[in-house]
C-alpha cells in the first residue's frame, strides 16, 4: 500500500508539471504559431494609450522576449526558490511557492489563491454533502419502491435537476428566497466558518442546494440502477433466506455493492468541483477559486490561469488516489498496487 | 453479477424507460412554471423593504435634473460592480464609473461639478482654474489652504506633483491614461522610483514655488489642460505612504471618504474621512455616513437586487442588462424609476480606405447611403438604446452640431438610389466584395454586421462577417493596419466614448491621422491633413466658444469623406431604487453622479 501510494505521489508530481508545460504552452506556442510577436503579446497587457515604447517594456518586465523553456524555466525555479518583485518604490520578496504576480493588477497568485480556497471547499465540502445523503437516500428508496408514484417522482425531479443549468435555478432561488421571501442570503454573501459558523452556513445554503440539485440527480438515477441490480442477486436472496434484518440486507450487502461507481464519481466530481465550481461562484457571486479562474481566462492573465490549473489539477489527482485507496476499503477483494 | 468497477450509468440509462407520461411529470413542470412565474411577475420589491414608495417618480426624473432632492445625512450606500474595480489608484485607472467615484476619496486640480446639465469644470483642490500662460504651454494653479490627507498631513504642492510623476512609470502603472507622459516636456523623466533627487522631484516639468502653487510646462501648446488637471492622476499622494503598485489596496484620502476597509476583488468600505473639511471644499456635500462596494457581483443578480431594494446603485454605470431592460420598459411601476441617460459615446462603422475599392470616397459613400439606419439602432436595442446618429460628435459633447449628409432621417432604411449612383461614380455598379469585422464576445456587434450584410447586399456589397476576440481586437486585427488590410476588412465596428466631455476628448483618438501606429489604434484609417490642421487649431485656442466651434468642422470633414458610417448616439437605461436621493445623470460621466447620492435611512 505504502509504495504504491508513493509511485501514485511520483506520477502526480509528474504530471503537474506536464500540466504546466502544456498551458504555457498553449498561452504561448500557439500565439506565437499564429505569427504574433512578444510585442503583440505585452499589448494585452497596457493601457489603452500605450505607445510602441511601453509595450516592449512591458514585453521585457514580463518575460516574453525570452524564448519559451527559458520562461518556463523562470516559472518552475520561482514555484520552488520564489523570486522578487518589483513593486515601485520598493521590492517584495515573492516566496515558495510563488505562482507569479498577476499580469493585470500586479496582485501576488498565491495568497489570492489560499484566500479563495475555502470558499470553494466550503461550497464544495457543503454540497457534496447534502447531494451524496440525498442523491444515495433517493436512489435507494426508488430502488426498493420501485414503479410507485415516489419512484417516477424522484426520478422525474432528478431529470429536471440534470437538465436545468446552474445559472437558471441559482438565479431562480436568489429571486424567490433571498429577495421576494427574504429567507435566505443574497448573493455574494460569504462568511468563513471561523468567523461564525452559523452565519457561514446560511450565506452558502442556496448556493449548496442549487449545486446538491445539479449532482443529486445522477447520484440518485446511478443509486437506483446499481440497487435495482444488486438486489436481484443471489446472495441478497441468502441474507434475506437467513433472516436477516431488511435493513441490514438493503444497506450492508446491497448498498456496498452499488457504492463502487458511487465512491469512483464522487471523488472525481468532488475533485474536480475543488478546482473551481464556476458557473455556481459566478452565479452566487462567491469569491472562490472558479470565479477566479473565469477572470484569469478571460484576462488572458497566465499566472493567475497558471496558478488555478495546478490547484484544480492537485486536487484532481488528490480525489482519483483517494478514490483507489478507498477501494481497497470497501471492497477486500480489490489490492492496490 | 457484480457491478463492474468504474462505468458510469449514462444520463438516459435507467431514467428514461422507467418514465411514464404520468401527472407526476406533469406537476413537476408545472411547479418549475410556477416559479417562473413567481419570479418575473411583481419585478421589484417597491413596497416593502426598499424604503418608503416615492410618489414623484417618473421616467427620467434624473435626467437633466435633481431626483428626490435631499441634504438629509446618514445610512449605508451599497454599489456593485459584475467585475473586479479597474484600479482605486489615481494613476491606474481608466475607467468613467471609476473617475466618478474617485471624488470621494480623491480631490483633484479641478473637477466637473456635481450638478445636472452641461457639464463644467470648477476648481476644486486648486482655488480657480488655470491660469495659462507662454500660449498655454505652461499652467499655473494654487492649491486651496487648509486640505489635508486622512491622517491629518497637510496637502502641498509637491504631494500633487509627486502624484503625477507616479503616472509617468508606465512599466508600474500601465493601465492609466498617458496624457501627462504626452504633453508634459518630460525631459527624459520616467519615474520617481528611478529618480536620483533625495525627494524623487526631479521632473523638470512641474514645479513648485511654493507649497501652494503648481506649474505645469508642457511641450506644446495645450488650452484644455483644465480637462487634464480633473483625471485622477492629479490626486495628491504622499510619498511617504507609498507603496507603488500596492498603493490601490489604501489609498489616502484627501475627499469626503476614506477607506475603512479594502478586500481585493470582494469588497472595499469607505467611511467619513474626519480630517475632510466642508470649509476647504464647496463642492462636495457627502450624504451617506458609509458606502460599501461589492465586486465581482453576477450581473443579472445586481439587477435582482437593484429592483428588489436589495442594492442601491450598479457602479459600472452602463445601464442594466438587456433582459431586465425589457421588464423595467414594460412595467409602469419599474420604469418610473429608470432613467434612459444619454453619454458620450457613438457606435459606429470604420470604413477602411485601405482597402480596395473603399480608397475611392464614392464607394464609401455608397455604404453611408446604403445602410439600414433602423436596423443599426435595432442592433443596439431599439430606441432604448441610442438615438440614431447622422455624424460623430455625441450631442452631449459642447460645441456639437447635428447634421445629416447622406438622409438618415429622410431615408432610415437606406437611401438605395443614391447609393447605387455612388457605385456608379466609383466604377462599382455592381457592387463589390469586403470583409466586416466585429468584437466577437458583444452580441449587438454581431446583430450589427448582419443588419449590415442584409442591407447593403441589396445595392450588391457582399459582406463577409470576421468576428475578433475583444480583448485583442485593437492591439492585434481591426486596429492593426497590416492585419486590416492583409484580411480584406473593409468594414471594422465598434464604438468610441469621449474621455472628458468635450470635443478633443472624442475626436483626438478617431480622426488625427498622427496618432495611426503599428497596432493598437482607435483611428482606424482617417487620414485628412485639413482635419490635423483643426485639431491643432483647436488645443491652442483658449477661447472655448471659438474651440468649440471647431469640432464640428473636423465633424463635418470627416463624414464628408465618408470615413465612418455613424450608427447610433447611444444611451443606457439606468434603475434608480426609490429610497435613492439627490440623483442626476451626470453628464460629465454619463451615469449617476455618485458624489451627490444620499440614501433614505
Amino acid at each position: 500500500m505504502i509504495a504504491y501510494i508513493i509511485r501514485r505521489i511520483l506520477v502526480a508530481i509528474l504530471l503537474m508539471f506536464i500540466i504546466i508545460a502544456v498551458t504555457f504552452s498553449i498561452f504561448f506556442l500557439v500565439p506565437r504559431l499564429a505569427g504574433a510577436s512578444s510585442d503583440d503579446l505585452a499589448s494585452r497587457y497596457v493601457g489603452r494609450t500605450a505607445g510602441a515604447e511601453q509595450i516592449h517594456a512591458t514585453a521585457e518586465r514580463l518575460g516574453f522576449d525570452a524564448p519559451l523553456p527559458v520562461q518556463y524555466g523562470r516559472f518552475v525555479k520561482q514555484l520552488f526558490f520564489g523570486t522578487d518583485y518589483n513593486l515601485g518604490p520598493t521590492t517584495e520578496h515573492c516566496p515558495a511557492p510563488c505562482f507569479g504576480y498577476s499580469f493585470v493588477n500586479q496582485a501576488p497568485v498565491w495568497p489570492d489563491l489560499l484566500d479563495r480556497l475555502p470558499v470553494t471547499i466550503s461550497l464544495a465540502a457543503g454540497a457534496a454533502v447534502l447531494w451524496l445523503l440525498g442523491g444515495v437516500s433517493i436512489g435507494i428508496i426508488s430502488a426498493l419502491r420501485r414503479g410507485t408514484v415516489f419512484d417516477r417522482a424522484s426520478m422525474g425531479v432528478a431529470l429536471a435537476g440534470v437538465s436545468m443549468p446552474i445559472f437558471f435555478t441559482g438565479l431562480l432561488l436568489l429571486t424567490i428566497f433571498s429577495y421576494k421571501l427574504g429567507l435566505t442570503a443574497p448573493g455574494g454573501s460569504y462568511t468563513p466558518i471561523q468567523v461564525n459558523p452559523a452565519r457561514w452556513a446560511y450565506d452558502l445554503i442556496l448556493p449548496w442546494v442549487a449545486l446538491a440539485f445539479l449532482y443529486a440527480a445522477g447520484y440518485a438515477r446511478l443509486t437506483r440502477a446499481g440497487m435495482l441490480e444488486t438486489m436481484n442477486e443471489d446472495y441478497i436472496r441468502t441474507a434475506r433466506a437467513k433472516g436477516l434484518p431488511e435493513r441490514r440486507v438493503v444497506l450492508k450487502h446491497g448498498l456496498r455493492s452499488t457504492l463502487t461507481p458511487i465512491v469512483t464519481i464522487f471523488g472525481l466530481d468532488l475533485g474536480l468541483l475543488l478546482g473551481g465550481a464556476i458557473l455556481t461562484e459566478s452565479t452566487f457571486s462567491l469569491p472562490g477559486i472558479g470565479k477566479y479562474a473565469v477572470d484569469a481566462v478571460t484576462n488572458n492573465d497566465l499566472p493567475k490561469v497558471l496558478g488555478v490549473t495546478l490547484v484544480a489539477a492537485f486536487f484532481v489527482i488528490f480525489a482519483s488516489l483517494v478514490v483507489d485507496i478507498l477501494y481497497a476499503v470497501i471492497d477486500p477483494q480489490v489490492r492496490l498496487g | 453479477m457484480r457491478p463492474v468497477g468504474n462505468r458510469r450509468l449514462l444520463p438516459h440509462e435507467g431514467v428514461l424507460d422507467q418514465m411514464r407520461r404520468r401527472p407526476v411529470t406533469g406537476v413537476v413542470a408545472l411547479g418549475a412554471s410556477l416559479a417562473l412565474a413567481l419570479a418575473a411577475c411583481g419585478g421589484a420589491n417597491t413596497s416593502s423593504g426598499s424604503g418608503s414608495s416615492s410618489g414623484g417618480a417618473t421616467y427620467n426624473a434624473g435626467v437633466d435634473k435633481i431626483y428626490n432632492p435631499s441634504s438629509t445625512t446618514g445610512g449605508t450606500l451599497r454599489m456593485a460592480h459584475s467585475g473586479d474595480w479597474d484600479s482605486l489608484d489615481g494613476a491606474d485607472t481608466y475607467y468613467a464609473y471609476s473617475w466618478d467615484f474617485f471624488r470621494l476619496y480623491g480631490r483633484t486640480l479641478t473637477t466637473f461639478s456635481p450638478a445636472p446639465g452641461a457639464p463644467k469644470i470648477v476648481p476644486d483642490l486648486a482655488q480657480s482654474l488655470g491660469v495659462p500662460s507662454d500660449n498655454s504651454k505652461t499652467w499655473t494653479y494654487k492649491l486651496r489652504p487648509g486640505v489635508k490627507f486622512e491622517d491629518g498631513t497637510p496637502v502641498t504642492s509637491k504631494d500633487v506633483k509627486y502624484a503625477v510623476e507616479r503616472t509617468l512609470d508606465k512599466d508600474t502603472f500601465p493601465n492609466g491614461p498617458t496624457y501627462f507622459n504626452d504633453f508634459l516636456d518630460l525631459q527624459g523623466y520616467t519615474s520617481p522610483y528611478k529618480d536620483p533627487t533625495p525627494d524623487k522631484l526631479g521632473l523638470k516639468a512641474i514645479e513648485t514655488p511654493d507649497d501652494q502653487t503648481i506649474i505645469f510646462h508642457l511641450k506644446q501648446p495645450f488650452a484644455g489642460f483644465d480637462d487634464l488637471a480633473q483625471i485622477p492622476s492629479t490626486a495628491p499622494v504622499p510619498r511617504a505612504k507609498d507603496t507603488g503598485t500596492k498603493y490601490k489596496e489604501h489609498v489616502v484620502s484627501t475627499g469626503p471618504y476614506m477607506f475603512q476597509s479594502n478586500q481585493l476583488g470582494k469588497q472595499f468600505v469607505l467611511v467619513r474621512n474626519p480630517n475632510w473639511s466642508q470649509a476647504t471644499d464647496p463642492i462636495r456635500k457627502p450624504l451617506p455616513d458609509k458606502i460599501e462596494v461589492s465586486l465581482n457581483v453576477n450581473a443579472e443578480d445586481i439587477d435582482n437586487r437593484l429592483l428588489a431594494g436589495d442594492l442601491d446603485v450598479a457602479v459600472e454605470g452602463t445601464g442594466v442588462q438587456p433582459a431586465t431592460q425589457g421588464r423595467v420598459l414594460a412595467d409602469p411601476n419599474l420604469k418610473k424609476n429608470a432613467d434612459s441617460a444619454p453619454t458620450l459615446r457613438n457606435w459606429f462603422t470604420a470604413i477602411n480606405a485601405d482597402v480596395a475599392p473603399l480608397n475611392n470616397v464614392e464607394c464609401r459613400k455608397a455604404i453611408e447611403f446604403g445602410s439600414d439606419h433602423t436596423g443599426y439602432q435595432n442592433a443596439y436595442g431599439g430606441p432604448p438604446g441610442g438615438d440614431i446618429a447622422t455624424n460623430l460628435l455625441p450631442p452631449l459633447i459642447p460645441g456639437s452640431q447635428k447634421f445629416d449628409l447622406y438622409n438618415f432621417n429622410s431615408k432610415p432604411t437606406g437611401d438605395l438610389d443614391s447609393a447605387k449612383k455612388a457605385l456608379q461614380a466609383c466604377g462599382q455598379p455592381n457592387g463589390f466584395a469586403t470583409n466586416i469585422s466585429y468584437r466577437a464576445e458583444r452580441p449587438r456587434e454581431k446583430a450589427l454586421a448582419e443588419s449590415l450584410q442584409q442591407s447593403l447586399q441589396r445595392i450588391g456589397i457582399k459582406l463577409t462577417l470576421k468576428p475578433y476576440p475583444q480583448g485583442d481586437y485593437f492591439k492585434l486585427y481591426a486596429g492593426k493596419p497590416d492585419f486590416a488590410k492583409k484580411n480584406n476588412l473593409g468594414l471594422m465596428t465598434y464604438g468610441w466614448a469621449a474621455d472628458w466631455p468635450d470635443g478633443y476628448g472624442f475626436l483626438a483618438q478617431i480622426t488625427d491621422s498622427r496618432s495611426i501606429r503599428a497596432a493598437g489604434n482607435t483611428n482606424l484609417g482617417v487620414k485628412l491633413p485639413a482635419v490635423d490642421k483643426l485639431l491643432d487649431q483647436a488645443v491652442v485656442e483658449t477661447d472655448a466658444s471659438k474651440r468649440d466651434a471647431i469640432w464640428p468642422q473636423i465633424d463635418r470633414q470627416v463624414m464628408e469623406a465618408a470615413y465612418y458610417l455613424p450608427g447610433v448616439w447611444s444611451k443606457t437605461l439606468d434603475y434608480r431604487p426609490p429610497n435613492l436621493t439627490n440623483v442626476f445623470v451626470s453628464n460629465s460621466y454619463n451615469m449617476y453622479d455618485y458624489l451627490s447620492l444620499g440614501v433614505k435611512k
